[in-house]
């Protein structure tokens, strides 16, 4: 390597610096939010609260745990995120793995088909309707169905499908296997990256989106958890839960950031093995262009 | 696939196929195409669920989007229901409330192409610049993680920190002398918290798709360069810059397809009716007025507006950019 220059050693020492600085950026809050949720409503109103807890607490933590709807919203999370990706990826894959038959008679239309619902969007409302005339409205199947498949992801898969090598599917032809015999028992498996990259944008998306719930579902025991922490934020749910316990410690503003914290800790817990399987996926979809 | 190939290069044979010395060559044609759906029926039925969703969810609503021309009753239905032409259009242009929205949509989504788009770019840049692996992968980390969070939860977040009673910003402010300021029932303030909270979310996660751009750049180039005395700077102009714009020009192109779309769930999160005359944006007032306030008609027209729009921007776009830099996403 060439010796550095000395311009070269300042533009690094502000790089460091400034990178730095943006991963701080990303952090702070959370820090902020973490120790308001360990804190006392005295302290979150002096404004005592950094990075730290202030007159350590658990009953913030206690008055959002000690609500039952709390635990129902989450039950509903899991259940649509489990089910709602399993029927995400049983669809996506089956089409994608037709669709990867490069002479399959109508593909070029297909494929037009499914590109077209990406740059031309059906309105909101007309689509709203759709669901309530097939009786969806207030179930589940509200949330998973609409967005079955994902055309961005559909392209994903497809162009993965492709790249196993022909050899292989051959031989899995001549042993007798059908096409759902190969697709079950040697593409999918020979697919594992994508459909765990593919699985988790999925996944993802039923657990942190909550549009299809707002339009889709009134009964409040059917709320996701998104829709019920939204409740507690910007509504008044958060009043409501104090009636149940102290008044002293807890406070709306420390039940409000203990139930940020708890929505936020089932992503941090499979953060490290999203990471590495997202920027995979963000990647095959550049490699596509 | 194999099946498929064999059957334009060999000549048929099996026993299922017609005799060929059947007399009706048209009915034979037609038994042939009929033959290749039955010998292939179990590709056909793989896609055939994905066509049916595509179909019900995408398509029948376009085609439903006919109650743009009618006065939509939900009692009557799209049969019954009475024809009135364009007039939910015009009402568009003279409606206040309509250029109100049309004008806060395109302003913040301008500020997010001349603010958001080129962050992730910077970033990447300096990123690529960083020689300690431990350093970058620290920093990586902890980037791209707002990208995974809700907006529920990154809303929450705006409003705890900009709140004015217990709020970190509003702290600092009164430690410095000055009076709090309530960010979240502010109208100036609105696009900027959502310009800014958009760009801490995804600035990060948006970097990766550069990263790899810049992955595959031949280091021999940089080599080259260094030799011929260019200093970074002028290597990142002449190099980096170049051989980035084909993957910039086609995510340029995309966002701006999709500039009257500015993500519901965001600016809902975040919108309070103090706010509305600066925040209400096209996904949320169809959203309050149509499908809560019963205004079918009239949003589904806002709705058609939207995607003809977004259609003309990103075929445009795409037209002028093919011209001018020979990138293109089709």
């Amino acid at each position: 390597m060439i010796k550095e220059s000395k311009s070269r050693r300042i533009f690094n020492r502000f790089n460091y610096l400034f990178l730095s600085l943006m991963g701080l950026i990303m952090l702070l809050p959370f820090l902020h939010v973490l120790a308001g949720s360990f804190s006392s409503g005295n302290a979150i109103m002096q404004g005592k609260v950094t990075i730290f807890p202030v007159e350590f607490t658990l009953l913030n933590f206690q008055a959002v745990l000690s609500d039952i709807a709390i635990w129902k919203s989450f039950g509903v999370s899991v259940f649509v995120t489990v089910f709602g990706t399993i029927i995400n990826l049983l669809l996506t894959s089956l089409m994608a793995y037709g669709l990867s038959k490069p002479n399959l008679k109508g593909r070029p239309f297909l494929i037009l088909f499914v590109l077209f619902t990406m740059i031309f969007q059906a309105p909101l409302i007309p689509s709203y309707l759709i669901v309530k005339e097939l009786g969806m409205l207030n179930s589940l199947w509200s949330i998973m169905i609409p967005n079955a498949i994902s055309a961005f992801n559909l392209i994903i898969m497809i162009s993965f499908f492709q790249r196993v090598p022909k050899d292989l599917l051959e031989s899995a032809r001549i042993d007798g296997c059908g096409e759902y015999r190969t697709w079950w028992s040697v593409v999918l498996p020979l697919s594992m990256p994508a459909m765990t990259t593919v699985g988790l944008f999925y996944a993802v998306g039923h657990w942190n989106g909550y549009f299809n719930s707002l339009m889709f579902i009134r009964d409040p025991n059917l709320f996701p958890l998104q829709v019920k922490l939204r409740k507690l934020l910007v509504e008044s749910d958060a009043e409501a839960m104090m009636q149940s316990v102290e008044l002293t410690l807890s406070s709306i503003e420390g039940i409000k950031m203990a139930s940020i914290m708890l929505a936020t800790i089932p992503i941090l817990l499979i953060y490290p093995f999203i990471q590495k399987h997202f920027t995979q996926g963000a990647m095959l979809g550049s490699i596509k262009e | 696939m194999t099946n498929i190939q064999e059957r334009r290069t060999k000549p048929i044979i099996t026993s299922k196929e017609i005799p060929l010395e059947h007399p009706n060559v048209k009915m034979k044609a037609i038994s042939k195409k009929k033959n290749y759906f039955i010998k292939h029926w179990p590709l056909y039925s793989m896609i055939l669920p994905g066509v049916l969703y595509f179909l019900i969810f995408k398509y029948v609503p376009l085609a439903g989007s006919v109650i743009a021309f009618q006065d939509y009753n939900l009692f009557k239905g799209i049969f019954e229901s009475e024809f009135v032409g364009f007039k939910h259009f015009e009402n568009l242009f003279t409606y206040p409330e309509f250029s109100q929205i049309f004008n806060n949509t395109l302003l913040i989504s301008f500020y997010q192409l001349l603010f958001g788009f080129p962050a992730p770019i910077i970033l990447a840049l300096l990123l690529n610049e960083v020689r300690k692996m431990v350093f970058k992968k620290t920093v990586q980390t902890l980037l791209y993680l707002p990208h995974f969070l809700s907006w529920v939860i990154v809303g929450g977040l705006v409003i705890n920190i900009l709140s004015p009673s217990t709020g970190v910003i509003n702290e600092i402010i009164r430690s410095l002398g000055g009076k709090e300021i309530f960010f979240m029932q502010e109208p100036d303030y609105f696009r900027s918290i959502v310009v800014g909270s958009g760009i801490w979310k995804s600035v990060g996660w948006n970097t990766i798709i550069y990263m790899a751009a810049l992955a595959g750049i031949n280091p021999q180039l940089y080599e080259a360069a260094e030799v011929d005395g260019a200093g970074k700077f002028r290597q990142a102009w002449s190099i980096t810059i170049p051989l980035l714009l084909p993957t910039i020009m086609v995510l340029l192109l995309l966002q701006i397809g999709h500039i009257l779309d500015l993500g519901f769930e965001q600016i809902y999160m975040l919108l309070n009716p103090l706010v509305t005359e600066t925040g209400e944006v096209f996904d949320t007032y169809i959203y309050r007025v149509g499908l809560v306030g019963g205004q079918f008609s009239y949003t589904t027209a806002i709705g058609l507006f939207k995607s003809v729009i977004g259609l003309i921007l990103v075929v445009g776009a795409n037209k002028l950019s093919k011209k001018m830099t020979g990138n293109s996403i089709y």
